[in-house]
């Protein structure tokens, strides 16, 4: 960028490294360079609906000062400011892969608005760059092109000012600057050092420096850009701006207007420190205001008096040095101020958590008995003395608590309804607990010996897996990178689980053949044990598995039904999954954008009744027409370019579909309950609700994640079909492997813990217009369509084998409790990392997360009874 | 199970640790600017080398009561041209997990291919010069309750301490600390190194301290 560097070179301007605080995300980042404050996460998932920014900003404040202010360029501006623009052209930021169309639609208003007059502010949001990121990285040879363009961009924007100024005595400025940075990767949202750093070149005649002092750019905040320019064009300061203004800014003007703007700064400081802070007047920021306050009032006081020059300098930079010292420590405490932490509601709420996981825990070995009950003594200690008690007693500190504090405080501010019904669920919990606790002494006490004799090492190599892996992710939850990159963890699982299997079924497959041929395979009981020997087999397996199609020869226990032919398919599934599953991880890694309508229709079709599989077909033509209606299929009748429709019409049609096939489904499931129609109609039930499901996933989700889909209906085949059912697997490990695939195509879909990837436009399929219940459905539904889909394949799977009475349940009680371990333990690490560096970065996002996960698997084992209701009714 | 068998087996393992350990420094005696982290690729054939010849020494040495029925020396080609076959199976097959594994597939061939190399060296070469390249053995041996001998048995413990090794040595690669060993295949070799070493260090003492209760069928 010659322009450029020239500029910065010469003097005339003030160039700095602005630091952006993540979410580097293009509308936090609006908000923090307009507002100066600091958007936290919350009020990105708030602001979802109500984009428009209702905080004191600069341009608010500038339009009311009657300030005509023009704007071209990306159109979360106008969103984020609807009523601020006289003229506005947004540009939308949908199709990445546009890099010249979002620039020349900004560029070709430049050559008429600079030659008129009636505009004050100008502002230009040029995304080629960023999409050029997006689609190619930052070392694509585009990024010169991009840069040169913009270089002569800004060249003309330059010299049309300069003119200008010729004629106007007021000197303009020209501020150059960057939402956020871009990733080695080319895309943005995290918190590495190129995602933070973002260029602020602040160009004006009214800038005098030294030519040839090209010192290194300093580094500040991006927060500062608005009280900046709220100074500069001579506007209040924004209410709620955190940032400090930019000193060099004020180099060369009097020492009264430089101590005159400082002091406006410290002010604005100080009002907010006061909102906040109750305890503001200890801050040591607050203090040196005051200091510096009183040494200001001094120095005018000696300037009235028309002192020495001198005298007045030498207090003067001393008075300047206070204040901004004092500036700094005041936007200091006000930024740490923002992580302030809500004690009380958060050891409220995560009490409750950490209480549902113990009663989990505790009652894991009657859960998992062969009788299945699970029954939370919820009601009996209702009436103990000690409930009351403790009811009473956190009665008590929740008074206290309200009435002493005077912050507000989440918890206190909820009805008084609700505080109660924590404090009663709080106070039964533990008191079920307690019970549990005494009646498992009592039984250990009992059967002291023959648990022994059972606990000797009743797992499997399986069970070691699961359990270890279980373990091993909620302790990488610990570090935020692992947190970053947790999809890298559950496809790392995944493929050991697939490699395990693989040995399970080598395993099986040779052993019955070594015991035919009479090799030394008696039953010794020697070391080493099971555990030693479990990576020795999965490496055993490898080598099995690479030779495999040696032969298939003899009868071994598990598979003794199975033809030649189908056993070559049970030992080539797990290797085919491997396959699907490498494949799908760089699928979206790369974002493939191959949007072909897979055909669906042979294996949804499989199992349903005849009415709907009418009702899927039409369906699926639905989809089709809806993803032709927005141009992501080219379908063959489609009458030109121009009446490129929404697509409402189709997806409501597809609605109409899916609630049809739910609805079925679900008549099937009450009939089956009702009058004693067995189990096939149940078991065509659930089918027919999980393809209700599957079809409305391949409505919401983005065109290039269905082979995702397909994927997964396939793996699901797969497994099913070639490994759970031949190696007859016990219920928990099935489950188990259900919720680590779901959690895999979680992240196959191209989900992150990261707010960023949420695809919102799920919400809006089929609506015209934002309507909040149903598009938060329909963005949660799509968000989770992996966990989901596999779920209801896994009550599918378990209702259609014949031993499904406790099978339902222990599933349910599984899926529950490995849900519940990473909540419960992210939690309590949450907790005692909330000083940690990145918690707004990288913790928060997940907690978010995993909220949303617990409600998600709250739904699934709310299903999973349902179904279960459905064969207790029929026995 | 007598006790100068677990002193062979420990002096043989030794020896195994110590070639490891001399291919970290004998390079830099005759290569310049020869470090591990640096120059990887080249200490990756190194290591390979060393331990492969130390292996190949100890079979000719410690342990010759091969199958002496049908020593003829075209027998003996081919037993060698199998073996080589194996390894290099057992290299591509390695090569392939690790692709699965999510390894990238078109870059950095040369550095995924030296890795599963390398743990083919550790895991596959000791089973081909102990067992030869016969399958049944190997099934035998890595099935859960197969060994026969002492030397099975520490085969078992490295092998399977390698492959975990590598195993949990890709745990580090996503964590952020910009350290030089957190490069694609050399935190994994380094694992797989340390997890060989450590089983060959453990072997010995295991099975000596479990003496009483291993009782081997062919012993």
């Amino acid at each position: 960028m010659p322009y450029t560097t020239y500029l910065v070179e010469k003097g005339a301007s003030h160039s700095f490294v602005a630091e952006a605080k993540p979410p580097t995300v293009t509308m936090p980042r609006i908000k923090a360079l307009m507002t100066g404050s600091l958007p936290g996460f919350v009020d990105v998932v708030r602001n979802l609906n109500s984009p428009v920014l209702l905080e004191d900003n600069v341009l608010r404040q500038a339009a009311a000062a009657g300030k005509r202010i023009i704007f071209y360029g990306d159109e979360t501006w106008v969103r984020l400011f609807p009523k601020h623009f006289v003229e506005h052209d947004g540009t939308t930021s949908f199709f990445v892969s546009d890099y010249t169309e979002v620039d020349d639609n900004v560029t070709r208003h430049l050559e008429t608005v600079l030659k008129r007059d009636d505009w004050d502010v100008l502002i230009l949001h040029y995304l080629g760059l960023d999409h050029i990121g997006h689609l190619s990285g930052p070392h694509s040879p585009l990024v010169g092109h991009k840069l040169s363009e913009m270089d002569s961009v800004l060249m003309k924007i330059h010299l049309a000012l300069l003119s200008k100024e010729r004629a106007s005595l007021l000197p303009s400025l020209l501020v150059l600057c960057g939402d956020h940075g871009m990733s080695e990767t080319g895309s943005h949202g995290a918190s590495s050092m190129e995602e933070v750093s973002t260029p602020l070149v602040l160009i004006s005649s009214a800038f005098e420096r030294s030519p040839g002092n090209a010192r290194r750019p300093r580094h500040v905040q991006q927060t500062d850009l608005a009280a900046t320019l709220a100074i500069g064009l001579g506007l209040p300061i924004p209410q709620s701006s955190v940032g400090r203004l930019l000193f060099q800014v004020l180099e060369g003007r009097p020492m009264r207007d430089q101590l005159r703007f400082l002091h406006l700064n410290a002010v604005q400081l100080s009002r907010l420190l006061q909102e906040n802070v109750p305890l503001y007047e200890k801050d040591p920021g607050f203090e040196q205001f005051k200091i510096s306050e009183r040494l200001h009032g001094n120095w005018i006081k000696l300037y009235l008096e028309e002192n020495s020059s001198e005298v007045l300098l030498n207090l003067g930079t001393k008075v300047l040095r206070q204040y901004l010292d004092a500036l700094q420590s005041l936007s200091l405490s006000l930024s740490r101020q923002v992580a302030h932490y809500d004690t009380y509601s958060m050891a409220v709420g995560a009490a409750l958590v950490l209480e549902v996981f113990a009663l989990l825990l505790l009652s894991i070995p009657k859960a998992l008995g062969p009788a299945a009950e699970l029954d939370m003594p919820l009601l009996s200690p209702l009436f103990s003395l000690l409930f009351y008690l403790m009811l009473l007693g956190l009665w008590a500190v929740h008074v206290t608590v309200c009435t002493s504090t005077e912050s507000s405080c989440y918890f206190c501010s909820v009805s008084w309804l609700v505080a109660g019904t924590a404090m009663v669920l709080l106070s039964a919990l533990l008191c079920a607990i307690l019970s549990e606790l005494t009646k498992m002494v009592g039984g250990a006490r009992r059967h002291a010996g023959k648990s022994l004799a059972a606990c000797l090492w009743p797992w499997s190599e399986l069970d070691v897996l699961i359990v270890m892996g279980t373990v091993g992710h909620v302790l990488s939850l610990g570090a935020s990178s692992f947190i970053e990159e947790e999809h890298q963890t559950w496809y790392f699982l995944v493929s050991t689980l697939c490699l395990a299997l693989c040995q399970d079924v080598c395993r099986k497959h040779f052993l019955g053949c070594s015991k035919e041929d009479g090799a030394p395979q008696g039953d010794r009981r020697e070391e080493p044990g099971p555990r030693e020997a479990d990576p020795a087999l999965r490496d055993g397996a490898v080598r099995c598995a690479m030779l495999e199609g040696t032969g298939v020869c003899g009868a071994a226990s598990a598979f003794e039904a199975l033809g030649s032919a189908e056993r070559q398919m049970v030992l080539a599934s797990p290797w085919a999954v491997l396959c699907c599953c490498r494949l799908l991880r760089a699928l979206n890694q790369t974002g493939v954008q191959g949007a072909h309508r897979p055909d669906l229709g042979h294996w949804l079709t499989r199992r349903c009744s005849p009415m709907s599989r009418v009702v899927l077909a039409l369906g699926l033509l639905g989809v089709y027409c809806y993803r032709a209606a927005i141009g992501n299929v080219m379908s063959p009748w489609q009458r030109g370019s121009k009446d490129v429709s929404k697509g409402i019409m189709e997806a409501r049609f597809v609605y109409v579909f899916v609630l049809g096939i739910l609805f079925t489904g679900t008549k099937d499931l009450l009939r089956s309950q009702v009058a004693a129609a067995g189990a096939k109609a149940r078991t065509v039930g659930l089918w027919e609700i999980h393809s209700g499901l599957v079809l409305l996933a391949a409505l919401l989700l983005r065109p290039h994640n269905l082979p995702v889909l397909v994927s997964s209906l396939l793996v699901q085949t797969l497994m099913a079909n070639f490994i759970w059912k031949p190696l007859s697997h016990d219920t928990a490990e099935v489950t188990v492997m259900h919720y680590w695939f779901g959690q895999a195509f979680f992240y196959f879909q191209g989900n992150s813990n990261n707010i960023a990837t949420v695809d919102i436009s799920a919400g809006f399929v089929g609506l015209e217009q934002y309507v909040e219940g149903p598009a938060v459905f329909l963005t949660a539904f799509a968000t989770y369509v992996g966990p989901v889909l596999w779920a209801s394949h896994l009550v599918n799977y378990l209702s259609s084998e014949a031993s499904s009475l406790p099978a339902l349940r222990h599933a349910c009680f599984c899926y529950a409790l490995v849900g519940s371990v990473p909540v419960s333990a992210y939690v309590v690490l949450v907790t005692s990392l909330r000083y940690h560096l990145f918690i707004w970065s990288v913790f928060s996002p997940k907690l978010l997360y995993e909220g949303m996960r617990a409600l998600v698997t709250a739904a699934v084992c709310s299903f999973f009874t349902a179904a279960d209701q459905a064969t207790l009714a029929r026995t | 199970m007598k006790d100068p068998d677990i002193k062979r087996l420990l002096y043989a393992h030794l020896l195994c640790i110590f070639s490891v350990i001399l291919s970290t420094f004998i390079p830099s005696i005759f290569l310049e600017n020869f470090s591990i982290l640096e120059t990887h690729l080249t200490w990756l054939c190194v290591c390979s080398a060393f331990v492969t010849a130390v292996n190949l020494v100890l079979y000719l040495v410690v342990k010759p009561k091969t199958p002496s029925k049908r020593s003829s020396l075209s027998h003996k080609v081919a037993r060698f041209l199998k073996c080589c076959i194996y390894f290099l199976i057992s290299c591509f097959g390695f090569h392939v997990i690790f692709v699965l594994y999510g390894a990238p597939l078109i870059e950095l061939v040369l550095e995924t291919f030296l890795f599963a190399v390398i743990l083919s060296t550790f895991t596959t070469v000791p089973c081909l010069c102990l067992l030869g390249p016969n399958i049944r053995a190997w099934l035998r041996v890595f099935s859960r309750n197969g060994v026969t001998s002492i030397w099975e048995n520490s085969l078992q413990i490295t092998t399977i301490s390698s492959i975990v090794g590598a195993w949990l040595g890709a745990f580090p690669i996503p964590l952020d600390w910009e350290r030089p060993w957190q490069v694609w295949p050399i935190s994994c070799t380094l694992g797989a190194t340390f997890g060989y070493v450590a089983g060959l260090a453990i072997s010995p003492l295991w099975i000596y301290w479990n003496r009483k209760q291993l009782t081997y069928k062919n012993n």
